[in-house]
This record gives C-alpha cells, sequence and structure tokens, in this order.
C-alpha cells in the first residue's frame, strides 16, 4: 500500500503525498531513562498517521520531540526535507506545526473567542504600541485574523459559545476549543495528544468526524495519539506501535491490528 | 414607504421583482455568520435567486418539477424556493431533522427531480434512499464540508450552479423571462406536507392566491410594514414559516433574519430584536422556565425586586397593554417596575421591539401568557392550519385571551358543525392534497368548507372561538359521558413540572394519565433539594416526583370538576413515562403533537396496568437514536391513584 511512489489516492478517495517528516533513529533520555529508543518512522503529506501504545510507552514524548518541546539526545528530525536543526517551540510553530495536549491547556478565565484568536499569534506582526492603541496595521491585521478565526470557530461547530469563558464549559468542548486554537494557526501539520481521552462515545464521533474534516478540507498532516483502538483503526492511514520506547510496528491499521507484538504489548506479555 | 397594490402582483417572484424595485437597497435578508450579521437587499437577493433559476433551467428543470428543499433557515434556501417559483417549479420544503423513512416517503410521493440539501447530513440522508427516488436528477447542496470527496455524478454545489447559471444568462434568460410572464394567480406556489398526526403526511398544494391574498389581508390586520424585522427559525416546511418569511415578507418588504446556529437562536435573537415574533408555546415555556431558574439562584435583593415587580406587574400589565383603565399610582408604579425590571427583562429576552407577537400549534397556559403579556410584550394567538395557509381565527389587539383563540381572520367564514366541529372557508383555502383525491374530497366540500378535525364552538357574548379537542379524539366514556383528552391534558402540561401528558378513557369507566416530566424544571427543582439522580428514566421514577406529578392532577382534577359538561375527565390514575416521547420513535409528529394511536399501541401494557389495577408494571420500548440505530430501555414503573374531585362532580350530574 505505501510504496516509494512519491503520491498517491487511498481507496476511499483521499490523496496522500510524499514524505513531510521523518524521524531518523530518535533516542531521548532524562538522565539514565531511556523514554525513547532508536525509533525511525516517517508522515506522509495529508495522511492521518496515529501513534499507539501502552501507558508509559513514550507516544507523548515522541509528540514533543516533534513539536520542538524535548530534544532527543541521538537521531535526526526531518521536515520538508531538510534536517531540523534544535528549534525552540515558538520556532517550531513558525514552521507551521501546532498542537493540542492531553491535559486542556487553555486560558481558563478567557472567553473561547479571545482563546482561539491567540492561536493567530505567530501571524501577527505589528508592534506593541501600534496593538496598543489599535491603530492602522494593527488594526487591519486583527480583522485579517478575526476573520481566519471565525472560519474556524464555525468549522467546529461553537459559534453558540463564542463569547463564553473556558472555565464554564464542559470537558468535551473545552477540547474542542483546543483543537479550534491550533488550527486558527493553519498549520501544515497538525499534533494530537488523546484528542478524545474521557469523551463519552457520542462525542467522541463528533471529534473524529471534526479530525476526518480538516483532514479532508484543509489538507492538514495529523498525528495523532489515541488509545480508543476502533477510533484509531476508522481515522488513521498509518499507525505505529510503540511499547516500552521501541518501536514494535509501524503500518497501515489492518496489518497492526494482526502484529503479534502489538497483541502482546496490549493483552500484557512478560517482557525480557 | 408602503407596498404599493398592483394586479400583476400574481406570483411570489413577481413580489420580490417588486421589492426590488420598491425597496432597492433596504436589507431583505440577513444572517449571522462567522459572527458577523451578513445582510442582502432586495437587489442582491433578485441577483442571487435569478442565478439559481438560471442554473435550475440549465439542469434542464420544467415547469411544474417538484424542488425539495432540506435544510435550517437560511437566505440561500429561501433564494432556493424563489428561484424554484421563478421557472414554474414547485418547491417542497421538508423537514430538517426528518428521518430517513420520512423523507423517503415524502420525496416518492412528490417525485422530487432536485433537491436542495443544505449540510452533508442532508446529503448522507438522501442518499441512502437514493436508489428509492426514480425521478431524482441533482442534489444542490449548500454548504461543501465534508462533501469534497462524493461522487458528484448527481451532486452539484449550489453557487457553482449559480456561477453557471449566470454563464448561461445569454442562452436561458429569455426563456427565464418567459416563464415567469406565463405564472397566473392560481398556478401552484408551494407545496408542504402537513406533519401526519395520524397515518402519512399529505402534500398540502397552495395556490399563489392562498399566499398572497392571505399575507395581504393578515398583514393589513397586524398593519405589518416594510419596517418589521423578523427571525426565522421555525421549521422551513412547516407553513407558518413560509407564511411569515416568504409569503408576508415579500408582501410587505420586511426584513428576514436567520440565526447563525439552532444553539445561537436566542443570542440572535437578543441581536435583531424583532418586531414581529412568532413562536410556539413550548419556545414561551422554556425562555420563561430559564429565566426562573436564574432568579432563584439571584441575589435576595434581585429576587425580592422581581417577585414585587412581577407581582405588580400581573395585577396591572394586561390591563395597560388592553388599553383598559389604570389608576394613576399603578401606572407609575408600572413605569418604575418597566426601568427596573420589565425592560431589562425583556431585552434579555430579546423581546424589547416585538410590537406583534404570536403564539400558537398548541394551548398555551393561561399562566405563561400573563407572565408575557404582563412584561407589556403584546401576544396574541391565532389558530390556523396548513389547509388554511394559517389563518383560521386570529385575536385582535385588545381582545387577547389565553383560553380563546380569537374571531375569524379577515376574509375567512367560521362555522360550527352538528357535531361541533370547526369549518372554515377563506381566499386560503389550499387547492388539493397532491395526488390524494379522495382526501382532499373528505377534507373539503363543493362549497369550499374546510373541516378542521377540530371540536369547538363561539362564546356566545364575546364571538370568540374555543377550541375543546380533536374532533376524532373527542370520545364518550363507558357511562356516557363526554371524554375530551386534549382539554385535561392542555391543563396538565401548564404545569412546569409537566412536559407532555396523554390521557385514556374513551369507553371506559374513568380516565389514566401517562405524564412526561419536563426534565429542566424537574431536574432544577432535585438538584436544589438534593436529590440524586442519574438521567430521565430515574428521576422519572423518583417517589417524591410522583407525589409532585400526583398533587399537580388532583389540582386538575379540582378543575375539570368545575365544568358539568367535562368532569367526567377527572384523572383517576397515572404513572410517569420512563421514556420521553420523541419524534424519532414516531411517538410525536416533528411538529412535536402526540400521536396518540401510536403511544397507545406502543404502550398497551401499560395502559393494560392502569385499567387492572396493578402497582407496578415492568416494561420495555424500543428506541430509536438520532442517528436511525436502534436500542431498548427496560423500567419498573410504579402506578399511582389520583384523589378525584367527588362533591363537584355529584352536584354536576
Amino acid at each position: 500500500m505505501f510504496d516509494q511512489a512519491e503520491s498517491f489516492v487511498t481507496a476511499d478517495g483521499r490523496t496522500i503525498g510524499s514524505v513531510m517528516m521523518e524521524m531518523k533513529n530518535i533516542t531521548l533520555r532524562f538522565g539514565g531513562v531511556v523514554a525513547i529508543k532508536d525509533i525511525s518512522f516517517d508522515v506522509r503529506e495529508g495522511e492521518i498517521r496515529a501513534i499507539i501504545g501502552p501507558n508509559g510507552a513514550g507516544k507523548s514524548s515522541m509528540l514533543n520531540v516533534i513539536s520542538g518541546f524535548y530534544h532527543p539526545q541521538e537521531g535526526e528530525v526531518w521536515y520538508k526535507g531538510a534536517r531540523r536543526p534544535e528549534m525552540k517551540p515558538f520556532e517550531v510553530a513558525r514552521q507551521g506545526i501546532a498542537r493540542t495536549f492531553q491535559n486542556i491547556a487553555l486560558f481558563e478565565g478567557m472567553s473561547v473567542l479571545d482563546n482561539v484568536m491567540t492561536g493567530r499569534l505567530n501571524h501577527m506582526k505589528s508592534g506593541i504600541l501600534s496593538q496598543a492603541i489599535w491603530y492602522g496595521k494593527a488594526e487591519r491585521e486583527e480583522t485579517e485574523n478575526r476573520a481566519v478565526v471565525e472560519r474556524v470557530i464555525d468549522f467546529l461547530e461553537i459559534q453558540h459559545i463564542r463569547k463564553t469563558p473556558v472555565s464554564r464549559l464542559p470537558y468535551g468542548l473545552k477540547k474542542r476549543v483546543e483543537l479550534a486554537r491550533a488550527l486558527a494557526a493553519d498549520p501544515k501539520l497538525l499534533l494530537l495528544d488523546e484528542p478524545m481521552a474521557g469523551m463519552n462515545v457520542e462525542e467522541k464521533e463528533d471529534m473524529s468526524r471534526f479530525i476526518l474534516d480538516v483532514n479532508d478540507e484543509f489538507g492538514t498532516t495529523i498525528v495523532l495519539i489515541e488509545h480508543d483502538m476502533g477510533v484509531v483503526m476508522d481515522l488513521s492511514d498509518r499507525v505505529v506501535v510503540m511499547d516500552y520506547g521501541k518501536k514494535i510496528g509501524d503500518g497501515p491499521p489492518d496489518e497492526v491490528r494482526n502484529n503479534q507484538a502489538v497483541i502482546d504489548a496490549y493483552l500484557g506479555v512478560a517482557h525480557d | 414607504m408602503t407596498a404599493t397594490d398592483s394586479a400583476d402582483l400574481v406570483s411570489i417572484p413577481a413580489l420580490l421583482t417588486r421589492n426590488a424595485r420598491e425597496f432597492g437597497d433596504k436589507a431583505a435578508y440577513r444572517e449571522k455568520e462567522f459572527g458577523i450579521w451578513q445582510s442582502w437587499t432586495w437587489v442582491e437577493a433578485v441577483e442571487q435567486v435569478e442565478a439559481l433559476a438560471l442554473g435550475l433551467l440549465s439542469l434542464g428543470a420544467e415547469k411544474g418539477d417538484h424542488v425539495a428543499i432540506a435544510g435550517r433557515n437560511r437566505p440561500y434556501l429561501y433564494w432556493a424556493m424563489l428561484a424554484a417559483q421563478s421557472i414554474g417549479a414547485v418547491p417542497v420544503p421538508i423537514y430538517q431533522d426528518a428521518v430517513g423513512d420520512e423523507i423517503a416517503y415524502v420525496l416518492d410521493h412528490c417525485n422530487a427531480r432536485f433537491i436542495v440539501a443544505g449540510d452533508q447530513e442532508q446529503v448522507d440522508k438522501i442518499l441512502d434512499i437514493r436508489d428509492s427516488l426514480k425521478n431524482l436528477q441533482t442534489i444542490i447542496y449548500l454548504d461543501p464540508r465534508g462533501l469534497r470527496k462524493y461522487d458528484h455524478s448527481i451532486l452539484k454545489q449550489y453557487q457553482s450552479l449559480q456561477e453557471e447559471g449566470r454563464a448561461a444568462r445569454g442562452d436561458l434568460g429569455d426563456e427565464l423571462a418567459k416563464r415567469q410572464a406565463a405564472q397566473t394567480y392560481d398556478d401552484t406556489c408551494v407545496m408542504l406536507y402537513t406533519s401526519g398526526t395520524t397515518g402519512r403526511p399529505k402534500g398540502v398544494v397552495l395556490s399563489n392566491r392562498n399566499v398572497i391574498e392571505t399575507s395581504k389581508n393578515s398583514s393589513q390586520f397586524d398593519d405589518l410594514g416594510p419596517g418589521e424585522e423578523v427571525l426565522a427559525y421555525l421549521p422551513m416546511a412547516w407553513v407558518g414559516d413560509y407564511t411569515f418569511s416568504m409569503g408576508q415578507a415579500l408582501w410587505t418588504g420586511f426584513c428576514v433574519n436567520c440565526p447563525e446556529s439552532a444553539e445561537t437562536m436566542m443570542t440572535d435573537l437578543r441581536e435583531i430584536g424583532p418586531t414581529y415574533y412568532f413562536a410556539p408555546p413550548r419556545v414561551f415555556e422554556n425562555q420563561l422556565t430559564n429565566v426562573m431558574i436564574r432568579m432563584e439562584d439571584a441575589g435576595r435583593l434581585k429576587k425580592w425586586m422581581f417577585d414585587k415587580a412581577m407581582a405588580h406587574a400581573k395585577r396591572v400589565g394586561p390591563a395597560l397593554l388592553s388599553g383598559a383603565s389604570v389608576g394613576f399610582l399603578d401606572r407609575v408604579k408600572y413605569f418604575l417596575g418597566d426601568i427596573f425590571i420589565y425592560g431589562p427583562l425583556k431585552n434579555t429576552l430579546g423581546l424589547s421591539r416585538v410590537r406583534i407577537g404570536y403564539t400558537a400549534g398548541e394551548a398555551i397556559g393561561p399562566e405563561l401568557f400573563d407572565f408575557y403579556r404582563s412584561l407589556g410584550i403584546n401576544l396574541k394567538q391565532l389558530y390556523g392550519q396548513t389547509e388554511a395557509t394559517v389563518y383560521v381565527t386570529i385575536q385582535p389587539d385588545g381582545q387577547v385571551r389565553a383560553d380563546t383563540v380569537g374571531v375569524p381572520a379577515p376574509g375567512v367564514e367560521v362555522r360550527i358543525g352538528d357535531n361541533g366541529e370547526i369549518y372554515y372557508r377563506s381566499p386560503g383555502v389550499f387547492v388539493e392534497y397532491y395526488n390524494n383525491p379522495e382526501s382532499t374530497a373528505s377534507t373539503k366540500d363543493a362549497e369550499g368548507w374546510v373541516a378542521t378535525g377540530d371540536a369547538g364552538f363561539f362564546e356566545e357574548d364575546t364571538g370568540h372561538l374555543r377550541i375543546i379537542d380533536r374532533a376524532k379524539d373527542v370520545g364518550k366514556m363507558a357511562d356516557g359521558r363526554l371524554f375530551a383528552p386534549k382539554y385535561v391534558e392542555n391543563k396538565l402540561k401548564f404545569y412546569p413540572n409537566i412536559l407532555e401528558a396523554v390521557v385514556f378513557g374513551n369507553d371506559r369507566d374513568y380516565c389514566t394519565a401517562f405524564v412526561n416530566i419536563d426534565l429542566n424544571a424537574v431536574g432544577n427543582w432535585a438538584e436544589r433539594n438534593n436529590i440524586a439522580y442519574g438521567g430521565y428514566q430515574e428521576l422519572s421514577q423518583h417517589p417524591q416526583v410522583l407525589d409532585m406529578i400526583k398533587a399537580h392532577i388532583e389540582e386538575t382534577n379540582q378543575s375539570i370538576a368545575q365544568d358539568p359538561m367535562l368532569s367526567g375527565c377527572q384523572v383517576r390514575r397515572f404513572l410517569v413515562l420512563h421514556k420521553e416521547l420523541d419524534a424519532d420513535d414516531g411517538e410525536m409528529t416533528r411538529t412535536r403533537k402526540v400521536r396518540r394511536r401510536t403511544v397507545e399501541d406502543k404502550f398497551d401494557d401499560l395502559i393494560a396496568g392502569l385499567y387492572g389495577g396493578a402497582l407496578f408494571v415492568e416494561t420495555t420500548t424500543e428506541v430509536t437514536y438520532e442517528d436511525g440505530r436502534k436500542g431498548s430501555i427496560s423500567a419498573k414503573l410504579e402506578l399511582r391513584d389520583a384523589a378525584l374531585a367527588a362533591e363537584q362532580q355529584m352536584a354536576a350530574q
């Protein structure tokens, strides 16, 4: 299914492009603890790539490596055909990578609209002074950015809570607001850390729909970590399976599902 | 600036052209999108409608074709109806929340050739039943989201069809003008399906004459002008929305505002501040419940002011509104109340600017009705039907009461049949039920009188019509006394804690009732009284809730006993249902009217229990989820007795 061809169309009519990001032999250590051990995989343009694995497998660490929050001791990150030097997270964000967090990280006292507007931060170029007096370029910029944000709000169907402070929202909606903020940054690559954790079936279905629509509508490449196997199998084009910091499987969902190492990791087999 | 009369205004598109000429760049349509009210002038609306009409012509649409419209209220969908009418096709709006089966029936029955769908959800529903739609040629969809990868052999995007239409103006412009010129006053204007309280929905065919004459009469009655603002939020498939947002809007040239989404309706209402507003009792009830719940949580001073001011409003508000004489001191007090309480409250409800408000569809509780009137909102009742292009009777300003539905509307004749059934004749009387001559013949006689199916009588002193019940639901008890279930159900439903009630008793010795509690109101009560519950089912069977409902029923029995004619309808036994009656399960129509027979069949075990004297009944019920999947819930229901108001009953006999 995934050969060396530059780009191709999947069975359900989605176009998967060439390699966008490549992780080469990544090893990440915290002191003596090895969180990620010599892992390589790639992400292709336009695909939905899932990372799965039991608790403590190193999934979130891997996402933090991609987002530039952690710097691996060994290995290389290649992005858009070039090796990425060690970067700060905001520099990574400027490259078009946005993320959501496993534990919601929104500004609780601010309205949904203001929270989503913060996602446009990297797109605002006017100085502090002109922003303070809201004149000229600042005014124009805010209008442009608000238009982008409103489109995202419309897309994720959160118009009814536009002016509501985030602290008053239920959990499922907060998750959606977080996705909205990430989308407002107009990312090329979107990292979702357990977007459906703690949701009920209906909320999960909604969120799955939104993820598929984002991928479909904006052509955004998505890397997601998820525990719900049903969701992963339905959504993703390819799956990386991690266990104890190692990669134990990589391929289309059907293939991974039948992989013995993966079954063992999930059902629990003694490790040596 | 008022709309002028003219002999060539024989179709809805002709009204559109006139409005563009007379009102030009005045706002005709608004819709909130991307957080801003986007607006279109009459001139812009004409351009949009023409482009789509030309697009439909380029697809080969013929005169008389049916164009179905499915989606929430949006200017684009109103234009789709206008575009269809411009080319002599017939728009058929369908309920956007209808499930596959219901849509399949309607689309198949009207043999729709084109469908304009609002979004992916609607498209999916239609694609699911595509095989059964022989005549379907193209689905025109509005919101492209999620539809990009669909097979486009029968799909077309709305705006791209408009582009094709604009490009083909040279070739098809003449044809469009010819089709428009060929329209007559008696051509079909629109086809609206009844919600089908009993049996399958019927397609009510309304002519240009029906719609335009009715709009003209009703606009004059309430002095509607081009300056009115309305919020279009009720289902487009419902005759009321068609009359208010299309007929009257185009006749008088007022602006139609569409909310951003169903969830934002209350916010949008506040932002628009309509001057002419329609809502079924349910919406007014929800608004009142929300206010009351919030006042329960308010500080002591605010609560005191609210109670004080509302008590005064209740005393003098309705009188002030009807123009009756009120003492000077009371006027001053009311004025102060208006500054501190009524004004801000109306503003919060979005009703500050309402000049004329209507409620219809169901009986409205006197408490509820008086609440709004006492605030100074001119809320009135009307009684109508799809077959009458809405209006049968209507309440004139100054003669407004909760328990009547007013006098015959302008141009309408009303008479009461021997069996108590209400008949009417008017310029708004429908042409026919589509492809259903038997039903047409049994509803409308040769002289044009239409049977409403409702029983009622005119009050002798005021000339106002009072409705008792559906004529076919009115029956006899085993001892021969009159049985009018709706009369009792309405009394029960006036309690905020009771959402829905179904009363049985035809050919029986006594009456029994099913009750649905209002989860909002009862849930709030439970919260304040530290009663834990896991959901509707658990709360509905809570002993204290049953006590509460029992008290309501006994109070209702007292009041029923006052009426000698209906005192046999007191409820002796009742239960609180373990599920809410739902349109998805077929227990209600899409306009939320109970389907009595379905409920009777579905819960026959419960009815047997009520009449058999059982104290508990275990039951399992099949439920349908919104996406069409089925599941089941089981519960053990407690059946209770309620005391009858025996004294008055004896006296009445």
